[in-house]
């Protein structure tokens, strides 16, 4: 199982906590899920309202460890104040750090993202920064100060899959003992599987089970998945071939003519 | 005193941090707030002095991807 930031982690499913039809199917999916580590946010509160308060409660009682992340935020600054106000909030120097660059791709800014990297760093976060697969942007994320990488596979909340797994494979080649987390664009069981077999550490995910017919049994899917995924890793997949090659022994064939 | 609360022009007459969340009813025990763009700590609250024009953020936590 991974190590993130020196903790130990008993999933591979990082879950997020939003776009669930109703509080309580929330708390089932993360049940189903086995996650122990959910994603959370902050947002402005009206007077008198409580949702926050009803949302935070809802969450420790789970007993599960927070991420909580700087969605939205378009600039250094932004991120960085958002991310003291979560580490205020929550509780953790954990945080998930998004700086988006495009309003519709909601691809980051890699520029903006290794600086306020830096930044947080040197004021004692623990960033997981939501990167794309490029990988002289991740070397550069890790001499800012991060100890787990997070790139993309496809858009956030696309559900298209690994869209170029080769490049998810150079990563996962060029950044061995660092923990790796696919963070957006998963959609189905299948690709938590398919970068879970390429040696990723884990999958993070939001979307994909929040908004499926059946979210419960979806966690649950997207969990088996996940586990499945990281055992093939550990076995070592056979590599495909252009050949086939017969599995059945042809020695002692009897000879019929 | 007019002051912009997240992202609205309020009149209020509280002159400190601490007190505008007493005025305007917050629940203060799952809030992070800031000051023209700098965290105000929950202990730093009853000592940050509002001035004319601050822009304050309220905010609390909420379901994130």
């Amino acid at each position: 199982m991974p190590v993130l930031y020196g903790t130990d982690v008993s999933s591979s499913l990082l879950l997020g906590t939003a776009q669930y039809p109703s509080p309580k199917v929330l708390s089932d999916a993360i049940k189903a899920s086995g996650s122990d580590i959910l994603t959370v946010s902050l947002r402005r509160e009206s007077a008198g309202s409580g949702a926050g308060g009803r949302f935070w409660e809802l969450i420790r009682d789970l007993d599960v460890r927070v991420l909580p992340n700087t969605a939205g935020c378009h600039s250094v600054k932004e991120a960085v104040t958002t991310a003291k106000m979560a580490r205020e909030l929550f509780g953790t120097d954990w945080i998930k750090l998004e700086v988006i660059g495009h309003h519709d791709s909601l691809q980051p800014d890699i520029f903006a993202l290794v600086e306020a990297a830096r930044i947080l760093h040197q004021d004692g976060f623990k960033v997981f920064p939501y990167t794309t697969e490029d990988i002289i942007v991740g070397e550069k994320l890790l001499e800012a100060g991060c100890e787990v990488l997070m790139p993309w596979c496809a858009p956030i909340g696309s559900a298209r899959g690994p869209v170029n797994p080769d490049a998810l494979r150079a990563y996962r080649a060029h950044f061995p003992g660092i923990p790796l987390v696919v963070d957006a664009g998963l959609g189905r069981p299948s690709h938590a599987a398919e970068v879970m077999e390429l040696g990723f550490d884990a999958v993070l995910l939001n979307t994909a089970v929040a908004r499926a017919g059946d979210p419960v049994v979806m966690a649950r899917a997207f969990a088996q998945a996940v586990e499945a995924g990281r055992l093939a890793f550990e076995a070592s997949p056979l590599e495909p071939r252009d050949m086939a090659v017969p599995s059945t022994p042809v020695i002692g064939m009897a000879v019929f003519e | 005193m007019k002051l912009i609360i997240n992202g609205e022009r309020q009149d209020v007459s509280s002159l400190t941090l601490d007190a505008l969340l007493e005025e305007l009813a917050y629940d203060h025990e799952f809030l992070a707030t800031a000051r023209n763009n700098e965290l105000v700590a929950a202990e730093d609250r009853t000592r940050c002095r509002l001035a004319e024009g601050d822009r304050i953020e309220i905010l609390s936590p909420m379901q994130g991807g």
